[in-house]
């Protein structure tokens, strides 16, 4: 299947244009009209992270004439690993702002737009209306969810991709056209049953390989050649080394984009993807403790075990003093409970706490009255107790 | 009959670590209730009140199995099993953590 062109071309190209595209406009397939239809081309790209960082700097140098930002975001240290688009210097200023600085390098035709607010539901159409094609970067369902619905209520395009460890996988969503993510996916996963990025690791030059992936089906949609990634998810795997590809149907009973739709304006995405299940919410209710009182805990010499439900590489990395390992899944599985003492308080912490309020759920439920976790977890320690610590 | 069934990165904790196994069953739904039974807790992962889980999708080949019969679809010998559940990427974001 292929589309007809997104974007009407230009009138014309400069002669700097020319010069600078010439390694494009030699391809038959892309040629003086392809070029001008992406340089008349506006497109959003969500999220300056890990897939956004190559595809702003792909789809600038490829001479997309509009580029549009949006994270509300700043440079961490730990994103440097991957997101290629931020620098040394840029630690701690917005990322949208640095993701600017560097596509005016790479490119100083593109027009670049900052959007510095959080996407929600009430900004969501007003962001996306201008752009012919939105390439979605995004971290978590809550935010991915409200992409696709904009996009469909919108109809428009948008090319998707998500990475993790050493897997990543690709795909364009079309309502006019094809599937959307809601088809791919129905619902989220329930909050705490599948971990993120922070908890599980991406290998740096992944968000390479997928992002660059987005661009080349983005620049495909804009200037109408090849055939686009509509109906089929790609999956690559790094340690593989291998891509595959399978069919996205079109799901009748989809309730954005189906027969009978029920979702026809933006809803409470919060709501509907969860952060903390409601176990985990009713568990850490009054019995979540900060760093500074686990300290102080500490300091009397209280009896209690102090047990981190992180995974064994994080433990590695950094680890609270006096801590014991048991990992989330043991507590799960049922495995952790015959590991802990009747007799001592059990307190538990993680990464920044999510994770030990859904092993905290399972500890209350068997009986443990007394269990209590670490509202920010070893993160708030290092913050308010040892900042000598890395944090990661 | 043996069929090969593709783990993903993130259940590969109920295999040790491996990314395929094999296993036999005539439909899904057995293939997965013997997956269990050599790789325990694995079958809670994928299938709940004898359905699939909404977020989880499985492919056979290359047809997602939703749109053929679910945990009732036909499986033979030689055909591939891959098990696919929605994963969040990008860059963190701290407060979900």
């Amino acid at each position: 299947m292929s589309l007809p062109p997104l974007v009407e071309p230009a009138a014309e190209l400069t002669v700097d244009e020319v010069r600078r595209y010439s390694r494009h406009l030699i391809i038959p397939d892309v040629g003086m009209d392809g070029q001008k239809r992406l340089k008349n081309a506006k497109v959003l790209v969500v999220g300056a992270g890990g897939l956004g960082s190559p595809a702003l700097l792909y789809l600038a140098a490829a001479g997309v004439g509009t580029l549009g930002i949006i994270d509300f975001d700043v440079v961490d240290e730990s994103n440097l690993q991957r997101q290629i688009i931020h620098g040394q210097s840029d630690i701690d200023r917005p990322k949208a702002e640095s993701a600017r600085d560097s596509i005016r390098e790479t490119n100083p035709n593109v027009e670049v737009v900052l959007h510095t607010e959080r996407l929600d539901s009430g900004n969501a159409f007003e962001i996306f209306e201008p752009y012919d094609l939105i390439v979605d970067g995004t971290d978590n369902f809550a935010t991915r969810y409200l992409v696709n619905d904009a996009a469909v209520l919108l109809g428009k395009p948008y090319v998707w991709g998500s990475i993790y460890r050493f897997d990543g996988q690709a795909s364009v969503f079309w309502a006019e056209h094809g599937p959307c993510y809601r088809c791919l996916y129905p619902e989220p996963p329930p909050p705490g049953m599948v971990p993120s990025c922070a908890e599980g690791g991406v290998l740096g030059v992944l968000c390479a390989s997928i992002g660059s992936i987005q661009v080349n089906e983005a620049i495909k949609l804009l200037a109408g050649f090849g055939e686009p990634l509509v109906g089929r998810l790609m999956i690559y795997d790094a340690l593989e080394m291998s891509y595959r590809s399978v069919k996205v149907r079109k799901d009748p009973e989809c309730p954005l984009c189906g027969k009978n739709p029920t979702i026809t304006e933006l809803i409470d995405y919060e709501a509907f993807c969860g952060t903390v299940s409601d176990e985990a919410q009713a568990a850490a209710l009054g019995s979540t403790i900060t760093p500074l009182e686990l300290k102080e805990k500490i300091d009397r010499g209280d009896d209690f075990v102090l047990v981190d439900v992180r995974e064994p590489n994080e433990y590695e990395i950094v680890r609270i003093p006096g801590s014991v390992l048991i990992p989330k899944g043991e507590f799960l599985n049922g495995e952790a409970l015959s590991k802990l003492p009747q007799d001592r308080q059990v307190v538990l912490h993680c990464k920044s706490g999510g994770r030990s309020a859904e092993a905290l759920a399972v500890l209350k439920g068997a009986g443990f009255a007394d269990a209590v976790h670490v509202g920010g977890g070893v993160l708030g320690w290092i913050k308010q107790v040892d900042p000598s610590l890395p944090a990661y | 009959m043996a069929i090969e069934v593709r783990i993903p990165t993130i259940l590969r904790n109920y295999t040790d670590g491996a990314k395929a196994v094999q296993s036999t069953g005539s439909t899904l739904g057995e293939l997965f209730a013997n997956l269990d039974s050599s790789h325990p807790g694995i079958g809670g992962r994928l299938v709940e009140d004898a359905k699939l889980r909404r977020f989880v999708n499985v492919y056979l080949n290359d047809e997602d199995v939703r749109f053929l019969g679910g945990l009732d679809t036909p499986v033979a010998d030689g055909d591939t099993v891959t098990v696919l559940p929605a994963v969040a990427g990008g860059a963190p974001d701290a407060a979900r953590v």
